[in-house]
């Protein structure tokens, strides 16, 4: 027993430099890269809502069809804001680099409108569904629709609610180191919500109105 | 290698390389041209097979990720040591698996269930007829 302790305090104080001493560079703060993996966990939600999309998406069930319901104009309007709302956000970036703490704010509240007008939007489009009698129960192609189109209106709503509490942040602390990571973590959530949407557009939209 | 990342973290304390103006509206500008051709494709009909348009929107769609991982994400190989880059190609990876694979075993599972309902029904029960 008094030889195992021995030899353990042996080991520990015997070399710190070589054994336990890593020298590989770890950066102090993980969080950005924390918050990719998390993304890509998200995208793999997504994967598995488009695989069900992918495999229903033309089981109409005798109900109406996707080139019957798209409203293609409407698309193209939502798609324009998304992506505005994207760029809004780049400038808000700049601003932070810049250290313009009013600017920042302006331009995220622009980023915040725009993507309060695209959740307007599809709100819009999925009542009018709904008060068509295409609802999500109406068919397998309608269920994996609103699944998948609607889980990316919960994410967008859930940005634009963690935009608004950043603000209110920043209003009261100013850019501050914490702050400028929460605008970066943002970023990157903002902007993979605008290509999930590039799927979206794409593979339900533009493709479920193909003959 | 080690050293050269503890430099860049002395300068910018993320490890992220500085977002440009000119980054953003090149990447800006890009998708307006990725996002319009494919709706004008789809909305005049310019292409009389469906499985043409649909081939030519996909392969717009994938330009036009690429174009936001580059240009609004910053992604390149040396951010975080090059972890990004590693978790996104495994990411890509499952989702072409999930995808390709789910489609692949439904459309066998719908061909076998249903063998009289098929325009080659007589060679998918053939083929059934073959099986072990």
């Amino acid at each position: 027993m008094s030889d195992i302790t021995a030899t353990s305090a042996g080991a520990m104080s015997a070399n710190p430099s070589s054994r336990f001493y890593v020298s590989e560079h770890h950066p102090e703060n993980g969080t950005l890269l924390g918050f990719w993996l998390y993304l890509m966990s998200d995208c793999l939600i997504f994967a598995c809502l488009f695989a069900t999309y992918a495999v229903l998406g033309r089981n109409y069930a005798g109900g109406p069809t996707g080139a019957e319901l798209f409203d293609l104009p409407l698309v193209a309007v939502n798609t324009s804001l998304l992506l505005l709302s994207s760029i809004t956000y780049g400038f808000a970036m700049l601003q932070m680099q810049r250290k313009g703490l009013r600017n920042t704010l302006i331009w995220l509240a622009i980023t915040g409108l725009l993507g309060a007008g695209f959740i307007g939007i599809e709100l819009f489009e999925f009542s009018h569904l709904i008060h068509e009698g295409a609802g999500p129960q109406r068919s397998g192609f309608l269920t994996a629709f609103f699944s998948l189109v609607g889980t990316h209106g919960l994410h967008v709503s859930f940005g634009i609610v963690w935009l608004v509490t950043l603000m209110f942040q920043l209003r009261k602390h100013g850019l501050t180191p914490a702050n400028n990571r929460r605008l970066m973590c943002l970023s990157m959530f903002w902007h993979f919500l605008d290509v999930v949407w590039i799927g979206v557009f794409t593979f339900v939209y533009l493709m479920g109105v193909l003959p | 290698m080690s050293d050269q990342h503890s430099q860049d973290h002395g300068h910018h304390d993320t490890g992220h390389a500085p977002s440009t103006f000119k980054g953003y509206m090149t990447g800006f500008v890009l998708s307006v041209i990725l996002t319009a051709i494919p709706f004008w494709l789809v909305m005049n009909h310019v292409f009389a097979s469906s499985s043409t348009t649909a081939l030519v929107i996909l392969g717009f769609a994938a330009v036009q990720i690429v174009v936001h991982m580059v240009y609004f994400l910053h992604m390149n190989t040396k951010s975080e040591g090059g972890w990004t880059m590693l978790a996104l190609i495994f990411t890509i990876m499952i989702v072409v698996i999930a995808l390709s694979g789910s489609l692949w075993v439904m459309y066998h599972l719908n061909n076998n269930m249903m063998p009289g309902m098929m325009p080659d029904s007589a060679h998918a029960i053939h083929e059934m007829n073959d099986m072990p």
